[in-house]
């Protein structure tokens, strides 16, 4: 076993809520390493990203080695592996809105925000993220922004969302 | 047999294959990327792509993935027609996107599947001229290197570390064009298999990074068919040389032992041969106990004066081959003659091969014991013990997930379906050791015993078995699954020293023999020849301690690639010492017992000479120098022989070559009566011409030393084998006992070995797999039930020796990867008894008894049998332990841990290179 797996404590890593929830799933699977994608959203969900120590907290609890781990948490895009801000934006930049011209749309967003693809607003409010396809073509252009999905998407939309009055006011 | 067409012409396929297997069987040159003969298919890279028809009125067809498709009686495919040539090529150009064209810098150049491959398909002009993904490398421990940006993502690494090895710090990460392969973060690669990545990569992702640091081209190599001398399995490799030094060390394929794997102690522990430590001269201890370097002849003259008319005694050795020690004892005569072995090894190897002389059980091969479907380990940590037989029960573990997938008509070779189907399911693998053992992993049944009570456990089973019904829930159940076995493999060997262990081993396979005549027994021996030693020892032999406890009355003591200080108790090595008695070592390299020798003699080593050696199972292998000897040094056999016909031996003074040596073994040794045909004599030739050593691209011969010299040297003559240390001969349907590479024309990459092979995975063609020379008479073996004192309480901790894959081997500690990853001399203990005695990893404890005190390690482990304590074995420091002694533990405070991982390869100064240029 590796040695970071060896010094990581699960209790002092992980909260109770977190390990109960882990549990429940871990409860409805023949298999304890099955519940390796839940767990990590379960703990996404509490902290927004998955560190490191948390990585190999979730590999003990789950009998797994961190590499194995590793290579689910990384393969899913919308695992974050890194820290993001308090809201993801996920864009859509597929084929519909595309037609519907959402690169103009994402353009405001950038220049708004003073964040392109992949980064977070220095007020680590925002991660700006591109998605193919949310489902909602018939809407398009669309984005999430959280939990909450945005259609029609045009500046004057952009402008209520992230323009500098909403920012000052929130601020 | 069934038929397929491919363009056109009609091949016989076997049943059950894919049509890769089979085009490559047939000669065919179908790329490939993913598909391994010993891992199968899972379709990931796409490159083995043909086209298949309906019937014979399609003429479209449609693409299909060579090794996911099963052949069927008259299936019709095509190679050539120039969708399949186009799609192949169009793989290749999409892997090529993100390879760095860095194949000048690469160790992978010149020997690397995907240069054949692109070649191949014809791929030659990248049109691709945007960025190319770049990864960050890691720091992988001192054995192998990392170079991620050549990756072409085919996942033959991750499924060779994790799948098929067991590993599980090595694996695939991200996805896309971001995939990655790797650790989670730098560190040293747990697996004990981590070698094989290098020649399971297709590309120079994983290269041997020792190697690395002292780099030539596979073509530059001269090489030689050898035989590891690492431990007792006798795998096959090919060690390649240049200016003098042993470079590398590869797979050599032998489909009944090792097939296409080693160990990293195999394949990385043989650099002591360019160690420092090695005799280059004859030397002559001074009496200011230094040594003076004399030539040869000044050296068999003063060995002659002082053994005229004197009694000379000689000591054989377990690591040396069976042609050395028949020489030695021939001379001097079976009652002047000990085979070499402490008292313990000595009674227990000697009980293997009576045991295995006797069984009615199967003594299987290592390839046979992939077929069991249930294995019961008795006392053996196999992993660190024999490493290469771990490997194959970790195969033998599937073969319930391979028998469901067989039911519903999944082939083995779809491997990826197979382990879906399968989950975790696993055939049962029992395992009752004294302590935590690498294969714990995938045991179905784990009991944690000591060492005789390991033997006693047995007994209730073979018992039990015989209808004396046990109460014991889990002998209930370990009986059962051996019983509803088709193949049942026994394994054990000597690790425990504990001879009850083999005799209940032997005891259970001859029970279970009565039910099912499938069963199998096999016994591990610790080192390459111990079994021929003890095959060729003689009731007449003396034992060391006759030797030590009467050294006085000897006069000169001749000490055949043996150092006495791991076979001797303090004590007794004291004695031997001070009796004064001459001693006349040859070794290879320096050690406790050369510098006690009146005279030390420099031996060869196994890159630098030939000899036999007879593995577990009685498997007699040769292996051939890939270069000839610097300096003064001769192979053992040389040196003995010079010194018997000085002696005046007859008989000996009439032999010359090597070849007269194995005849005259063969002749007066009716066990080991088919020594002969072991590999052919030196007098073989393929055409009239013999094996050559180098490739046909061996570059730089005539100017590699024109920096001492401007003259050419003169090849070497070699009149011992059939091979040349030139590249002139004929490199083709020799025996693969002599096939010293592998290469064939497209194929520059070790996987040109399916070239040799009648089929992918079966045995070379031209088939020489060794001879077994250990037949069983089969008269079974009376089952006698000794009433073993159980382990009673006494005051201290029993020690129990702990087998470890780096450190424990003696000549593999000498080289500095090895020595770095066996670290610091340990005792192994639980984490509960870690806290009885308040300490943790890391620190270290005082160990004690009546006449040692030592300061060793913490190592925790996961399990360890009541009121023992490992220690780690064979490790110089702690060679004065003996295993079943009595103990007291204390935490020492000054203890501090030794040195941080260093990186050896990498700290190896270049100016030691150049020192070592020229041998
Ligand atoms: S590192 Fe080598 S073996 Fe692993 S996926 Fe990449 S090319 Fe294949
Ligand atoms: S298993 Fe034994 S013989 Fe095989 S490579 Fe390893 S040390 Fe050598
Ligand atoms: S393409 Fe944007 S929601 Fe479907
Ligand atoms: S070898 Fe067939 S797809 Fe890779």
């Amino acid at each position: 076993m590796s040695q970071h797996l060896i010094q990581t404590d699960v209790k002092s890593t992980l909260s109770t809520a977190e390990i109960a929830a882990i549990d429940a799933e871990i409860a409805h699977l023949p298999y304890t390493s099955a519940a390796a994608i839940d767990a990590l959203k379960i703990v996404q969900a509490a902290r927004g990203w998955v560190s490191d120590e948390c990585l190999i907290a979730i590999a003990k609890h789950l009998d797994m080695s961190v590499e194995q781990l590793e290579g689910i948490a990384t393969f899913y895009n919308l695992i974050y592996r890194q820290p993001v801000g308090d809201k993801v934006i996920l864009f859509c930049n597929s084929v519909s809105c595309w037609i519907c011209d959402c690169d103009k749309v994402k353009e405001r967003i950038s220049d708004l925000l003073e964040i392109d693809y992949g980064e977070t607003t220095t007020n680590n409010r925002y991660t700006l993220l591109p998605v193919p396809c949310l489902g909602a073509c018939d809407r398009a252009p669309v984005m999430m922004v959280g939990d909450d999905l945005i259609t029609h998407l045009d500046d004057e939309i952009i402008e209520t969302l992230f323009g500098p009055n909403q920012q000052a006011q929130s601020d | 047999m069934p038929k397929i067409i491919v363009d056109g012409q009609t091949l016989e396929v076997s049943q059950g294959e894919n049509v890769l297997q089979a085009c490559l069987n047939a000669g065919l040159d179908l790329p490939y990327f993913c598909w391994h003969p010993a891992m199968g298919s899972i379709g990931s890279c796409r490159q083995c792509a043909l086209v298949q028809y309906q019937n014979e009125h399609d003429t479209h067809g449609r693409l299909i993935m060579g090794c996911m498709t099963a052949v069927t009686d008259g299936a019709r495919f095509s190679m050539d027609t120039s969708n399949a040539v186009e799609f192949r090529k169009a793989v290749i150009e999409s892997l090529m996107l993100n390879h760095p064209h860095d194949c000048p810098v690469c160790a992978e150049g010149g020997e690397c599947h995907l240069q054949d491959m692109t070649v191949m398909v014809k791929h030659r002009d990248r049109r691709y001229t945007g960025k190319k993904n770049t990864h960050r490398n890691q720091y992988l421990g001192p054995l192998i290197h990392h170079e991620m940006n050549r990756c072409i993502t085919c996942y033959r690494c991750e499924r060779f570390y994790q799948n098929y090895a067991g590993g599980t710090d090595l694996g695939a990460q991200a996805s896309r064009d971001r995939l990655y392969f790797g650790r989670q973060t730098d560190g040293v690669l747990e697996s004990e298999f981590s070698g094989n990545l290098v020649e399971v990569c297709p590309t120079g992702v994983f290269t041997d990074k020792p190697f690395l640091a002292d780099y030539s081209r596979k073509w530059d190599l001269q090489s030689a068919p050898s035989i590891c001398g690492g431990c007792g399995v006798g795998c096959n490799i090919a060690p390649g040389e240049r200016y003098g030094r042993l470079k590398r060390v590869h797979n050599r394929y032998n489909h009944e032992v090792n097939g296409y794997f080693i160990c990293d102690r195999g394949r990385f522990g043989n650099a002591y041969v360019n160690s420092q430590k090695r005799l280059n001269y004859p030397g002559l201890q001074m009496p200011d106990g230094r040594f003076k370097a004399i030539d040869h002849q000044a050296a068999l003259s003063r060995a002659a004066h002082w053994m005229k008319n004197k009694r000379v005694v000689g000591i054989g050795s377990p690591r040396a081959s069976i042609e050395s020690n028949y020489v030695l004892q021939t001379w001097l005569g079976a009652k002047q003659f000990c085979a070499g072995f402490s008292e313990r090894e000595g009674a227990l190897t000697c009980g293997i091969v009576e045991i295995l002389q006797a069984t009615r059980a199967i003594n299987p091969s290592i390839k046979q014991m992939e077929s069991a479907d249930a294995v019961l380990v008795l006392g053996e940590d196999l992993t660190n013990s024999a490493p290469r037989v771990a490997l194959a029960l970790r195969q033998a573990v599937r073969n319930k997930s391979i028998a469901m997938a067989e039911q519903i008509g999944i082939p083995e070779w779809q491997d990826a379906a197979v382990r879906n189907l399968a989950q975790d399911a696993l055939s049962p693998l029992i395992i009752v050791s004294s302590a935590a053992t690498r294969l714990d992993d995938i045991a179905s049944h784990v009991h944690t015993l000591a060492p005789n009570d390991i033997a006693n456990f047995g007994d209730v089973l073979i018992e039990h078995l015989r209808g004396n019904i046990s109460e014991d829930v889990d002998i209930i159940n370990i009986a059962d699954c051996l019983m509803t076995a088709k193949s049942p493999l026994i394994i054990s060997g000597v690790s425990l020293l504990e001879r009850g262990i083999l005799d209940s081993a032997a005891g259970l396979a001859e029970t279970l023999y009565d039910h099912n005549p499938h069963t199998m027994l096999s016994l591990c021996a610790p080192e390459a020849n111990s079994i021929g030693a003890a095959m060729l020892s003689h009731t007449d032999n003396l034992s060391l301690a006759q030797i030590t406890e009467r050294a006085s009355d000897i006069d000169v003591l001749v000490v055949l690639e043996n150092d006495l200080t791991r076979r001797l108790d303090p004590t007794s090595m004291q004695q031997l010492i001070a009796s004064g008695t001459t001693i006349i070592a040859l070794d290879i390299l320096e050690n406790e017992t050369l510098n006690h020798a009146t005279l030390a003699l420099p031996a060869a080593s196994f890159a630098e000479s030939q000899g036999t050696l007879i593995n577990m199972e009685g498997r007699a292998q040769r292996f051939f120098p890939a270069f000839k000897p610097a300096h003064e040094r001769q192979p053992s056999w040389q040196w003995l022989l010079h010194l018997a016909a000085l002696d005046g031996h007859g008989e000996l003074s009439k032999i010359i070559h090597f070849d007269e040596i194995v005849h005259a073994c063969a002749q007066q040794h009716s066990p080991l009566a088919r020594l002969t045909e072991v590999a052919p004599d030196h007098s073989f030739r393929r055409h009239g011409q013999k094996i050559p050593r180098q490739t046909p691209r061996y570059s730089g011969r005539t100017a590699m030393s024109a920096d001492l010299s401007v003259h050419e040297p003169q090849q070497p003559k070699d009149l011992e084998t059939p091979l040349a240390f030139s590249m002139e001969g004929v490199n083709q349907n020799q025996p693969a006992a002599l096939k010293s590479f592998v290469w064939s024309p497209g194929w520059n990459s070790n996987q040109a070995i399916q070239k040799f092979q009648a089929e992918t995975q079966k045995p070379s063609v031209g088939v020489s797999s060794g001879i077994r020379l250990l037949i069983s008479s089969g008269k079974g073996i009376p089952h006698t039930s000794t009433d073993r004192t159980a382990f009673a309480q006494s005051n201290g901790w029993q020690l129990i020796p702990i087998q470890c894959l780096h450190g424990s081997e003696e000549l593999s500690a000498y080289t500095d990867e090895i020595a770095e990853l066996a670290g610091d001399p340990f005792v192994a203990l639980t984490e509960s008894c870690a806290l009885e005695l308040q300490v943790a990893a890391g620190d270290g404890v005082i160990l004690s008894s009546n006449n040692v005190n030592l300061s060793l390690a913490v190592k925790i482990v996961a399990r360890m049998a009541k009121n023992c304590i490992g220690f780690s074995a064979g490790y110089t420091q702690t060679l004065s332990l003996s295993a079943g002694s009595h103990v007291q533990l204390q935490r020492d405070p000054n203890w501090r841990p030794f040195k941080p991982l260093v990186i050896a390869s990498d700290r190896r100064p270049n100016a030691q290179l150049r020192h070592n240029r020229h041998g």
